[in-house]
């Protein structure tokens, strides 16, 4: 393992190192780094070509400036003596200043609809290898050939227009018909029954089940004015902290064992006190707090659900550790929902933005600065979520269905387990083997995918730096974009091939 | 990945097999067994030919069948309807001329009762006919993904195949190259080029795109050549003297072809993705050419006030993509028989 780390991560230096070449040639040679001034004359003209050239070293030969430019980042590499600046774009200033911007907005933008577009895409994708050749399925492969065939910005330029305009009109004034309420509990509960699915009066069951609890969610949701000060409130937060606690045993440990529901349920209670006690806490806060609950929940209720667990310790406390994580991050996210009022009103009422990556001089608690992030990130999640979503559907779908297929799932069924436990235990672990090289694939596609949502959505990350590099002839930006995303690439291969050789056993490293 | 290596032995064993395995399946209907071995026993004896067995599965495929239906109508529409190279169509109105607007430009295409009308598209800011205008586009982007899916193949088997059977150094160079040129995305790359190489022309513009598209499925042609080299066929063929040129085109690469025709389409359909991206940046097709991508980037704006011009480039960009996809998935299920239905 150690051996193949090292000889890889030579083999990806020289690798990086063709590449800067080849990146840095094309993009020298792409243009006239004067253009724009074409038309100006005078003394100004003069300056600004001179202090260009002074910048960018063009009166160095090309190859050379590409070693001059190797320095540069070889000054990063190596520490102390030089200040590390990864080069000066045209107008004089470093570069590494800007990269360190502009890279926490485009990770923000990835990483959200990358992990987003994952869970959902899995979830999906294992349902429909389940219910293969069923409505459901066939629905979902139209879908995502659909959202495959989508050029982004299209796409986005619709969510834009109709999802963000609407929605903020809606959102100053949230009400609904009770023929739009019966409406949507209808669809929810087609949606329901279809993927449910089972004989024609199960279905007819779930629907209705499905049909009525959404209508009656929303209605009473509109009547407290939910949509107007949103957040879930001591009782929801009880009710979801259960209901957490009851899919994930039934998810990870079935309700056989007894012991193993109570831990979780005890799981889910100390999650709740710590609720209690970090409302004071938590009025303004910064990320190092938040993840300190987090952890302390985490192992707490890893002892409690293991004491509770009796016999079945280990599982339990494994359960309950599960269980803490999750009503953190719904602890987080009902904290978030707290702070929409003011920013709302902060926002003069359309809260939902269609540009930027964050509001301009906005002053406000934590909660309100990354509430404004979020719903920032609100649009161009959705677009890049639909777009990855499909992919991982299908690569799921079919990696599960191969995994089904498996003699050992048969012998697994005929040895008499629980189809849960045929599902979870032997065939998803093992359908998901392939999806970590495609997970690592795509975070390096979309990263490079930057380039396009950025410029959608005004953006102002790495992708802009690459568009407004490439328009300038400005080597500076183009190739520290590249830096980041070639080193994400090499990097992610590396990893999806370590992860392979851990996750199956049968794989060795050399 | 080695099913279809030595296509004439389909038939042999198939017989005895199907019977045996229909009568072990069956024990509990005993009875019913014989009768149904000696049905499957007839048809069995007919030889099937492993084109004919992708034939047959390909058309079995209802959404791979609706995508040829999609392309072909669109090819037939976008070719026929403005005419290509110099051969007129049937619609009599250029894509370049402007005119005076009719009725703000807004399309006159009716359902019911079916018309055209005058501008069945609606026309643009200038006046111009958006039918032709987005006919013109189709052409334009199918030509270039075709282009695009032609080069990639052609580069992308013939690197996989040199690297996968000579390997040694060979393969390191070829493999380091392409993996060079995998670690920058796509559309980076396009981008950094695209803007020179489009204004030489739609044709050098997407042969560019090709060369930066192909590392993919080079990367699968080596996979199934290092599999395919180590069989005994291409010992023998090496025994009586075949050339290292004879043994890679006429028996290793005919096995590769699902891999490579599969890999092929999707290239395309993503080649149509990566030109409207580019277009849209601003670096790809220039004036006077005209593609779907550049269509919408030129009425970004119109959205609001005038949906069509807008609306109309993207309903072809996504029925093109769409049907190469289904044409894709329906070819996958073809040539990859492996991923049948789960049996519980």
């Amino acid at each position: 393992m150690f051996y193949f780390i090292v000889k890889r991560t030579i083999i990806s230096f020289f690798i990086m190192l063709a590449a800067t070449t080849l990146m840095y040639f094309l993009t020298i040679s792409s243009g006239d780094p004067f253009e724009d001034l074409g038309e100006a004359s005078g003394p100004e003209k003069a300056a600004t070509i001179a202090a260009r050239t002074a910048a960018m070293n063009l009166d160095v030969p090309p190859i050379p400036r590409y070693f001059l430019w190797l320095q540069d980042v070889g000054h990063c590499l190596v520490p102390g003596g030089v200040s590390c600046t990864l080069g000066l774009d045209r107008t004089g200033a470093a570069v590494l200043p800007q990269l360190e911007n502009a890279v926490g907005s485009t990770l923000r933008l990835v990483v959200v609809a990358t992990v987003l577009a994952l869970v959902l895409g899995v979830v999906v994708g294992i349902v429909t290898a389940i219910r293969q050749y069923s409505t459901f399925d066939y629905s979902v492969t139209f879908i995502s050939f659909l959202l495959f065939s989508l050029p982004l910005f299209w796409l986005s330029t619709l969510l834009k227009q109709y999802l963000a305009i609407d929605l903020n009109t809606w959102l100053a004034n949230p009400q609904f018909s009770y023929l739009t309420i019966a409406l949507i509990g209808v669809v929810a509960g087609v949606i329901w029954a279809v993927v449910v699915g089972g004989d024609r009066r199960r279905r007819l069951t779930v629907f209705a089940i499905a049909a009525v609890a959404t209508a009656l969610a929303l209605y009473l949701l509109l009547v407290s004015r939910w949509f107007v000060t949103p957040g879930l409130g001591l009782v929801g937060m009880l009710v979801s902290a259960a209901g957490i606690a009851v899919l994930w045993t039934a998810l990870l440990a079935g309700f056989r064992r007894r012991r193993v529901l109570h831990a979780a349920l005890a799981a889910a209670g100390v999650g709740f006190v710590g609720y209690l006690v970090s409302i004071p806490l938590l009025a303004d806060t910064n990320w190092l707090i938040v993840l300190a609950l987090v952890v302390v929940l985490a192992v707490v209720s890893y002892i409690v659900a293991g004491v509770v667990g009796g016999p079945f310790r280990a599982q339990a406390a494994k359960i309950g550790a599960v269980i803490a994580v999750s009503v953190s991050l719904l602890i987080v996210v009902d904290r978030l929902l707290q702070a929409y009022p003011t920013l709302s009103a902060k926002a003069g009422g359309r809260p939902i933005p269609t540009t930027g990556s964050q509001s301009a001089n906005l002053a406000g608690t934590f909660w309100e600065i990354n509430l404004d992030y979020a719903l920032h990130l609100i649009l161009p999640t959705i677009a890049l979520t639909l777009i990855s979503f499909a992919t991982y559907t299908r690569y799921t779908r079919a990696s599960q269905l191969d995994v089904m297929n498996q003699d050992y799932i048969r012998t697994a069924r005929a040895k008499g387990l629980s189809e849960r436990t045929v599902l979870v235990k032997h065939a998803f672990r093992n359908a998901m083997i392939p999806i970590t090289t495609l997970m690592a694939f795509d975070f390096a596609g979309v990263l490079g995918g930057a380039v396009i949502t950025e410029q959608v959505f005004g953006w102002n990350g790495m992708g802009k730096m690459f568009v407004d590099g490439i328009q300038n002839v400005d080597p500076g930006p183009v190739m520290a974009f590249f830096l980041v995303v070639g080193t994400a690439a090499v990097l992610f291969n590396m990893l999806a091939d370590i992860a392979y050789a851990f996750l199956d056993p049968r794989i060795t490293l050399s | 990945m080695s099913n279809h290596q030595n296509p004439r032995d389909d038939s042999r064993p198939s017989v005895e097999l199907s019977e045996m395995t229909l009568q072990s399946q069956d024990t509990d209907i005993a009875t019913a067994a014989p009768t149904r071995a000696q049905t499957d026993r007839i048809r069995t004896t007919e030889a099937k030919s492993q084109g004919r067995l992708i034939r047959e599965r390909f058309f079995r495929h209802k959404g791979a069948l609706a995508g040829i239906a999609l392309l072909a109508l669109i090819f037939l529409l976008a070719f026929s309807s403005i005419g290509f190279a110099g051969i007129p169509g049937w619609w009599n109105k250029d894509y370049d001329v402007l005119a005076a607007r009719f009725n703000e430009g807004r399309p006159t295409l009716t359902l019911w009762p079916f018309s055209l009308g005058e501008h069945p598209f609606g026309q643009d800011v200038l006046g111009r006919d958006y039918f032709a205008l987005t006919m013109r586009g189709t052409q334009t982007s199918l030509i270039i993904a075709f282009i695009v899916g032609l080069v990639a193949m052609v580069i992308g088997t013939t690197v996989g195949a040199l690297a996968g059977y000579f390997r040694g150094w060979t393969e390191a160079f070829l493999m380091r190259i392409t993996d060079v040129v995998i670690t920058i995305p796509t559309v980076v790359i396009a981008a950094a080029v695209a803007g020179i190489v489009a204004k030489a022309g739609i044709i050098p513009f997407a042969v560019f795109l090709g060369i930066v598209t192909w590392t993919g499925l080079a990367r699968l042609v080596r996979g199934e050549f290092l599999s395919l080299r180590e069989k005994e066929f291409v010992e023998s063929a090496k025994s009586v003297g075949a050339s290292s040129f004879r043994i890679i085109f006429r028996h290793i690469l005919p096995n590769t072809v699902g891999v490579i025709i599969v890999s092929t389409t999707l290239a395309i359909s993503g080649a149509i993705l990566l030109e409207t991206a580019l277009s849209y940046l601003g670096l790809g097709v220039v004036s006077p050419d005209t593609s779907l991508g550049k269509a919408i980037n030129d009425n970004r704006s119109a959205l609001t006030v005038r949906p069509w011009l807008f609306l109309w480039p993207g309903a072809f960009i996504i029925g093109i993509a769409l049907a190469v996809n289904f044409i894709g998935d329906g070819l996958r299920d073809a040539f990859d028989p492996k991923q049948t239905r789960v049996k519980q």
